[in-house]
């Protein structure tokens, strides 16, 4: 397996024909590139394979959900890409260094306030002091909390946690963010505005973004390409490419149209495992 | 549908200051304020039971006294001890006696953390020393440190290192033990999501680990305290050598050498008072403010 690290020449070679400057080659190079991946878990005679034979790249500034039913594998394989986990078979390869990942939880932590949540991940991507504090206060802006500086994260609402929880995973400036259904937990309509809040923020920075859910219209609603997964083990079922336009709203006739069609699909996988 | 290729505009500006109030409303609504409640209603609910229980409690002394169910030297009124502690303050010694203890116990409970605290990190984060020495230390904690007494003597004679022998070994386990509580209680997720911003190894363990086992490591110096105070008393009751200095402990043994009641209860109260007062002045406020700052706290 290789290690998330700076941009492989070899692995970017294979991708694109060639590359004279690194500029080109950060361009072409994938923000993640998944290469026959397979992942099992337990001991030898009991094994499970979660994973199977995942080949998938995310283009810088694509933006991808991976949909599927629970046992697909799809927030392991979100582990794998983030470098928590690492692979049994295959590559998994982030030529943009360690990618940022949100949770379902918002996973801030609750000992500091909002501001200094993202302050600290500033501090540990080695931001200088007196730069934190106003890059700190720009990302609250972008995620329309300014003025939360200094509330304690439970004194929060949900969504206000998620949009924190995203400022700070936008605060380590990685190309790639990775997100585990991260507003599986909030009610209809904060999940709604969080949608146009990500497709804003994300049409703003040009991230590249792989988004796991087993929401379909909320996968239909964000993404620029859908990747319904096969569950036991994990494998890449069916992909489409999203050509309606943003913004989207989840009740567009064509996001509804489109999720019917991958839901039929996704009910099929589903219905499979029942056959034996 | 539209091509493949989809633009990166940005929304219409309508449709952008329509989500912005629709996100402030919905911040407005779900936001919850805490308040802390007036001066006042907290002193009635909080200082007031607790001196009435005391009230109380002198109300049976002085009854009992009255009815003389004992003798006055087994059974001396609240009087009594006010005026046997009124005659130690008026020899002028008596401040010197109780910093002479509180001073001892403070440097014991510090040099107690200074091992306490690597030693929780490392049984905390490390399996096979958890495994070896884990239940050993918290084994150690159901020991009553006077138990030491005997074995200090012998190894440092009645000097200052014996009482600082016992105080270390009643102090040290439960504060390692605390911190080995503090760090079970994390939650995962902190960790992973340490991991993810980047914070490993001893970048961890300064901005993740430790600050999210603050409360349980918190509740562990208490105890610590509570543990070195004890120790203190235990020792100091009964290593007594002129060289030692008077302390607290000292004090009582000297009041039951005299069979001077007032004198022995009075020494109690004082013992009783200074680990209450320190409990109340330094850790409870710094455990409220550690709870409430994390939302933990109603």
């Amino acid at each position: 397996m290789t290690a998330p690290a700076a941009t492989d020449p070899s692995t970017a070679a294979a991708a694109a024909a060639t590359e004279e400057t690194t500029r080109t080659s950060e361009s072409t190079a994938p923000a993640a590139r998944l290469s026959h991946v397979s992942k099992s878990f337990g001991p030898p005679g009991a094994r499970q394979h979660v994973l199977d034979d995942i080949t998938l790249d995310v283009a810088p500034g694509e933006f991808v959900t991976l949909l599927g039913a629970s046992g697909c594998g799809k927030s392991t394989l979100l582990n794998l890409v983030a470098g928590l986990d690492s692979p049994t078979g295959g590559s998994v390869h982030v030529p943009g260094g360690r990618p940022a990942l949100m949770f379902q939880e918002h996973a801030l932590f609750p000992w500091l306030t909002a501001g200094r949540n993202i302050e600290l991940a500033l501090k540990l991507r080695g931001v200088p002091k007196a730069e934190r504090r106003p890059r700190a206060e720009e990302l609250l802006e972008l995620v329309r909390l300014q003025g939360a500086h200094r509330k304690r994260v439970h004194e929060l609402s949900g969504g206000m946690r998620q949009r924190v929880a995203l400022a700070r995973a936008l605060a380590q400036d990685s190309r790639l963010l990775l997100m585990d259904e991260p507003f599986a937990a909030l009610d209809a309509i904060t999940r709604d505005v969080l949608h146009e809040e990500l497709s804003r923020v994300w049409s703003g920075t040009g991230l590249s973004v792989l988004f796991v859910t087993h929401n379909v219209r909320e996968a239909v609603r964000l993404a620029q390409r859908v990747v319904l997964l096969s569950s036991r083990p994990g494998r890449i079922a069916r992909q489409w490419e999203i050509a309606i336009p943003q913004p989207r709203r989840i009740e567009d006739g064509d996001v509804a149209a489109l999720s019917a069609e991958i839901t039929e699909q996704l009910r099929g996988e589903i219905r499979r495992h029942g056959r034996h | 549908m539209a091509g493949t290729e989809t633009a990166h505009t940005d929304e219409p500006s309508p449709a952008g200051e329509d989500l912005a109030g629709l996100e402030a409303g919905l911040d407005a609504l779900d936001t919850r304020t805490t308040t802390r409640p007036p001066l006042g209603r907290m002193l009635r609910r909080k200082v007031l039971p607790p001196l009435i229980a005391v009230l109380l409690v002198l109300a049976l002394w002085q009854g009992a006294f009255a009815l003389e169910l004992k003798p006055d030297y087994q059974l001396p009124s609240p009087l009594m001890v006010w005026d046997a502690l009124a005659e130690e303050w008026y020899k002028g010694t008596i401040l010197g006696v109780i910093w002479q203890s509180v001073s001892r116990g403070a440097l014991g409970f510090l040099v107690a953390l200074a091992f306490g605290t690597p030693l929780g990190l490392l049984v905390a984060r490390v399996r096979p020393v958890r495994a070896a020495i884990g239940p050993i230390l918290s084994g150690l904690q159901s020991l009553p440190s006077v138990a030491w007494v005997p074995a200090a003597i012998i190894w440092f004679g009645l000097t200052d290192a014996t009482i600082y022998a016992v105080v270390l070994l009643g102090a040290v386990p439960s504060i390692a033990n605390g911190l080995v509580a503090g760090v079970d209680r994390i939650d995962p997720l902190h960790l992973r999501a340490g991991t993810v911003l980047g914070a490993t190894g001893l970048r961890g363990i300064r901005h993740v680990l430790l600050p999210a086992a603050l409360p349980g490591y918190v509740s562990g110096l208490k105890q610590g305290w509570a543990f070195s105070w004890r120790s203190l008393m235990a020792a100091e009751l009964i290593a007594t050598s002129p060289e030692l200095g008077s302390g607290l402990g000292r004090l009582l043994d000297t009041g039951r050498s005299y069979q001077d009641m007032p004198l022995v209860l009075g020494a109690i109260l004082l013992i009783l008072l200074v680990g209450i007062g320190i409990e109340l002045l330094l850790f409870a406020p710094v455990e409220r403010r550690v709870l409430r700052h994390r939302g933990l706290l109603h």
